[in-house]
């Protein structure tokens, strides 16, 4: 996930300061990934050496000011024209511990399919109680929407693998 | 309070060696205001468990109380069902040649509801779920999930407070699907009683406890409690 790009897109908006760039980030996804103001920071001076912001002056509370730079603006949009690539995810532990549960022969394939089901609905359910309550609009809602389309596909994955595994029986 | 029990329920469809078993000792309580998904592949008893609870089928054995009452010992079960139990299909069932409205109001006219109050249970069920402006309109004039939403408030017309919904967002979108599922929650959270089958996770997941059905049998549940539900 992309700090990096994050904060290039709210800069575009105008000049911000670290804590400010941290509570909107929050703010517009949904506060899904938190972000330690350290985090900000670091990634605001590693894009100042590369010339994507400018610092300017400090406010009264003396906090530092960023600008978004021409450079930072082109790298925005390259990263807002190219679609994120499939093989960048990490690997799924629960797709490795299925495969090793069907290879094993000695493991209950459908207890730990039945065990992982319940605790994603579980997962489910709670996306679903986040999102009726979600009021920071709509980039919050969609958010929260992906990660139920997940959950929702790796328990249709789950169901799909019981059938599989029962015609194999 | 219990709004529908099912205690050990069996149902076996046919006899002999053709003998299905579509349900095995099932045990299910739905308290009032609560919202209970049941998912399961096709063939795994979900629909038959709905059959028996709003008592459009009976039990070879165990037993299925409405309200406390034993449905076994139930002489006029459809009235029962008029008065009580509301339903909802995947195949909506509106009639076509009826207005929004009309269709609303029409479980009330067979209840014995004069015109009048019918149309009034009607209007007020169609405005607490936002389609109060889609009252004159046909079934044809409609989007899917409007005819859907039309539907629910036909269930839920007078004094009908337990809905059973048989994969109630069968064709639809996942806008419109969580739209419905969005107004079901909302029915239960004013006091009402949703028992909805599903084979879609996305709208379980709305649900206060989730069961899994497995050839006939609860394999597992959610088990929420209604209160940290919430």
């Amino acid at each position: 996930m992309s700090i990096r790009h994050g904060l290039l897109a709210l800069l575009s908006r105008g000049p911000r300061h670290g804590y400010q760039l941290r509570v909107e980030f929050e703010a517009s996804t949904g506060a899904t990934w938190p972000l330690n103001i350290g985090q900000v920071y670091t990634t605001l001076s590693r894009m100042e050496r590369d010339g994507l912001v400018e610092p300017g002056e400090s406010d009264e509370q003396g906090r530092v000011v960023y600008t978004i730079t021409a450079a930072g603006r082109a790298e925005m949009d390259r990263w807002f024209s190219t679609p994120v690539v499939q093989s960048d995810r990490p690997r799924d532990e629960l797709v490795i511990k299925l495969a090793m549960a069907v290879a094993g022969k000695n493991v209950d394939v459908t207890d730990v399919i039945r065990r992982q089901r319940t605790a994603t609905m579980r997962a489910l359910q709670q996306l679903t109680r986040a999102k009726r309550a979600a009021t920071e609009g709509v980039a919050q809602r969609l958010v929260l929407d992906s990660m139920i389309f997940q959950a929702e596909a790796e328990q249709r994955w789950l169901d799909h693998c019981e059938a599989v595994l029962k015609e194999e029986r | 309070m219990t709004v529908v029990r099912l205690a050990e329920v069996d149902r076996v469809h046919g006899e002999g060696a053709s003998a299905v078993h579509a349900l095995k000792g099932v045990s299910l309580e739905v308290g009032a205001g609560e919202l209970v998904a049941v998912m399961g592949p096709s063939g795994s008893g979900k629909s038959t468990l709905l059959n028996l609870a709003g008592g459009l089928d009976r039990p070879t054995s165990g037993a299925v109380f409405l309200y406390d009452e034993d449905l076994a010992g139930v002489r006029d079960l459809a009235g029962l069902r008029r008065r009580q139990v509301g339903y909802v299909f995947q195949d909506l069932n509106l009639i076509t040649s009826l207005t929004a409205v009309e269709n609303v109001m029409l479980p009330r006219e067979l209840d014995g509801v004069r015109f009048r109050r019918a149309r009034q249970e009607a209007m007020a069920v169609l405005g607490e779920i936002g389609l109060a402006d889609m009252a004159g309109r046909f079934p044809d004039e409609l989007s899917g999930g409007q005819r859907q939403q039309v539907a629910i408030a036909r269930a839920l017309v007078g004094e009908r407070r337990l809905l059973l919904a048989d994969e109630p967002t069968g064709a639809l979108d996942t806008r419109a699907g969580d739209e419905i599922l969005r107004i079901l929650r909302g029915r239960c959270d004013a006091g009402a009683t949703v028992l909805l089958v599903t084979h879609e996770p996305r709208y379980a997941a709305w649900a206060d406890r989730v069961v899994f059905l497995r050839d006939g049998e609860i394999a597992d549940s959610t088990d929420v409690p209604l209160a940290s539900a919430r």
